[in-house]
């Protein structure tokens, strides 16, 4: 059923349907819940088995459950990644080599790659390649590739239900009447 | 809507039009309405807002959350079928130019997709050679046109505000919505700055107009509107003409070559049926070009002939040249003060509810001429892209911590619910002034996938653009600093044209068949009439002299609906 959706074709005159879009996205949603209980996982058409392991882990670092919302993973994250970079070409090489130069970094230091590193030995990598400016010399293009994972992590979140509901977005919507901005923000911005 | 008719018989139709935009679908309207049997032929398929808008969408409902594709460049929810570059429809540069030509194939065109933007220019506007020299005026003034512009007010409706500025003519105007938070913000710096900031003057209606509701504040316009409250040529133009019963439209047809006879009047129009690769020929007593411009242009110099040898109506030499786009810059800030806002629904209309027309005398600048300013920003709903580079805010958002290190966990993900909506950016749209080096010619090699010879664009910027651009990026950094905020990016330099946009980008081609009343350096003449072929005009943004600090859309409908009363009255004397 998953596999449905990401096949889905998007040539010029395709037509959905509001009802259709509804439908593929619960067909989605369906699939996932089933998934989660029948216990299979979701299978990858990009990412190898070990590459989408340590990808599940990496988006779940970054974006983590808290009160608020769910994980990335709970968003769909990893599912959305897989899906956008086998979509197109012209990020593959460097999700790829990122995630290699990530598990060497990790081998360098640990002797294992990331997803046998324990939290403290991930975060002392993602600490150098995520913090304060400038890097070390060796250390610029895990820079550059988790700026990159990063910026897609958040894109797959925030554009989810969950990650929507979480911003408190309001919009997208039928508004009869259009009463500018809120008084409450008027007030907390100063504006007579 | 009337279904898609196959054209069998050898009819004569009263007038063929090449395009169903804006010019297109205005001269259809008003051609019908006075007795004209027409026929529509549009290169592209059939667009019904009603079914085919995306309005309401999640980014959620695909996995591709709404970015772009090869067949949508404006993204997959968006309106616009088509992009910068399209399938078996090339177009080349010369060596040494760069220019983006942005074709949208389907009903309507461009206006399903468009920003609503609907300015009248103002009568400096038609008269700038007058004023400065440079370039020409045009043969008409803003009074030849202000009936026209009343009627298009009237016809499709604008929101705006009547504030008498000299060159800013005012619309008919139905009220415009209130600004939003941020748009409050911007308005007050920029009255500190001394920079007009006024109501913005769009075409989406905001009280009921013939039939059509007002607008439900979605804020998704460029999805195609499907309850037809906002300006596209199939929401407002082509009903009421096919209502008369007069109009036929042909749509995935490639107009190729208007025909003419031994006595150099157009006969009809060559186009390749797309459904079936074969080549089709339509008879004509009048011929309304209304591709868009460059498309237009083009199929005049592919209509080469003995009497015609440099192309349809190209005696003087003129057709493609003149070719103009806006200028364009853009600079994002990050402003404090809208950190943690308050939580609501602040969609709006699909567009800015303020905008700030040119407010400075270019006498007293070092560029000839004018730019009007746009800005957005906001709590709008979440893209492909969402706060993407946040490690530039880490820092200037007053936190303390060190720039640059946005890093990870509950932290970051607490720093992207503070930034969401806290970014403003602004948008320039100046006037370029024509020049000898930019114009389109056919390329000497190159078709389509139909055989047809692609165009071969030249294009180049002057000082009159770089430095009113430097302007744009100056003014744009001194709004942000006055907001309180930090620009996102350095101030570009002189090497990278100050942050210019390359030509086409704004998608505001204008000139390419321009009016003159000199038939030696015109191809039309004040009413849109080819000066060498009386049954043939053109309708699109190809007539106009010259651009100006105002989007060109609005004049585009007064002009064709000139043109096309003019046709109407001409038809009666027997004339054409």
């Amino acid at each position: 059923m998953l596999g449905l959706l990401v096949s889905a074709p998007v040539a010029a005159g395709f037509v959905w349907t509001e009802a259709e879009a509804r439908e593929a996205h619960h067909q989605a949603q369906a699939a996932r819940q089933a998934a989660k209980k029948a216990g299979t996982t979701f299978k990858p058409k990009f990412f190898t088995a070990h590459e989408y392991a340590t990808v599940a882990i990496l988006v779940d670092v970054i974006i983590p459950k808290d009160e608020r919302s769910g994980s990335a993973t709970d968003a769909g994250v990893p599912e959305f990644m897989d899906f956008i970079v086998g979509d197109q070409a012209p990020r593959q090489t460097a999700m790829r080599g990122g995630l290699a130069w990530l598990d060497r970094e990790c081998e360098r230091r640990f002797d294992r790659r990331f997803v046998a590193c324990d939290d403290a030995e991930r975060r002392d990598v993602l600490d150098d390649i995520s913090g304060p400016q400038p890097p070390a010399a060796t250390l610029t293009q895990g820079v550059a590739f988790f700026r990159m994972f990063r910026d897609l992590t958040a894109s797959g979140f925030w554009t989810s239900k969950m990650g929507i509901a979480d911003l408190q977005y309001m919009g997208n919507t039928l508004v009869a009447e259009w009463k500018g901005c809120p008084d409450e923000q008027l007030r907390k911005l100063g504006i007579a | 809507m009337r279904r898609v008719q196959v054209i069998r018989s050898r009819k004569t139709w009263d007038v063929v039009i090449v395009g169903s935009g804006a010019g297109g679908g205005m001269a259809a309207k008003v051609l019908t309405e006075a007795g004209a049997e027409v026929l529509m032929l549009e290169a592209g398929p059939k667009f019904d807002t009603a079914r085919d808008s995306k309005m309401f969408a999640w980014p959620y409902d695909s996995p591709r959350r709404g970015m772009a594709v090869p067949a949508r460049q404006f993204g997959e929810f968006d309106a616009g079928w088509g992009g910068w570059t399209l399938e078996g429809e090339p177009y080349t540069s010369a060596p040494g130019s760069q220019f983006d030509w942005f074709r949208t194939r389907m009903l309507g065109g461009r206006t399903n997709h468009w920003g609503r933007i609907s300015l009248r220019f103002g009568p400096d506007d038609f008269r700038r050679k007058s004023l400065d020299g440079l370039g020409d005026d045009w043969p008409t003034t803003y009074d030849d046109l202000k009936p026209y512009y009343d009627e298009v007010d009237k016809l499709v409706g604008v929101f705006g505000s009547v504030e008498n500025l000299p060159n800013e003519p005012d619309g008919i105007y139905q009220p415009p919505p209130r600004p939003r938070c941020y748009e409050l913000l911007v308005k007050q710096a920029a009255d500190r700055l001394k920079i007009t900031c006024i109501p913005n003057r769009l075409s989406i209606l905001t009280r009921p107009l013939n039939g059509r509701p007002a607008c439900h504040y979605c804020g998704q316009c460029g999805r195609g509107c499907a309850t037809h409250s906002n300006f596209s040529s199939p929401s407002v133009l082509l009903p009421p003409a096919l209502k008369t019963g007069r109009l036929t439209i042909v749509t995935d047809a490639m107009a190729r070559e208007i025909t003419t006879d031994a006595t150099g009047l157009a006969t009809g129009v060559s186009y390749v049926d797309k459904k079936t690769g074969r080549d089709t020929h339509v008879q004509a007593r009048v011929v309304v070009l209304a591709a868009s411009a460059c498309e237009s242009a083009r199929i005049l110099l592919n209509s080469k002939s003995s009497t015609f040898p440099r192309g349809l109506a190209n005696g003087s030499g003129t057709v493609g040249k003149y070719l103009t786009d806006t200028t364009g810059t853009a600079v994002v800030g990050f402003i404090p003060r809208l950190m943690s806002g308050v939580a609501h629904n602040e969609d709006g209309a699909g567009g800015a509810h303020l905008y700030m027309p040119w407010w400075l005398d270019n006498r007293k600048l070092d560029f000839p001429r004018g730019y009007h300013i746009e800005f957005y920003g906001g709590r709008g709903m979440p893209r492909f892209g969402f706060l993407g580079n946040i490690e530039q805010l880490t820092g200037i958002e007053g936190s303390g911590r060190p720039p640059g290190a946005a890093g990870y966990g509950k932290q970051l993900k607490d720093d992207y619910r503070r930034y969401y909506g806290a970014t403003i950016g602004f948008s320039g749209r100046g006037e370029m002034v024509p020049n000898a080096d930019t114009f389109c010619e056919i390329d000497p090699s190159v078709v389509d996938r139909w055989g047809i010879p692609v165009l071969r664009f030249h294009f180049k910027w002057t000082d009159c653009e770089y430095k009113q651009v430097k302007h744009m990026q100056e003014t744009f950094r001194g709004l942000i600093q006055e907001l309180g905020g930090t620009p996102l990016s350095p101030m570009p330099p002189k090497e990278h044209g100050y942050g210019i946009e390359a030509g086409g980008r704004i998608i505001h081609e204008l000139g390419v068949t321009r009016m003159g009343n000199d038939p030696g350096s015109s191809v039309l003449n004040k009413n849109c009439q080819a000066h060498e072929v009386k049954n043939l005009f053109v309708a699109d943004g190809g007539p106009f002299v010259s651009q100006a600090d105002k989007n060109p859309t609005w004049t585009i409908l007064a002009l064709s609906m000139r043109t096309a009363q003019y046709i109407a009255e001409q038809r009666k004397t027997g004339t054409v």
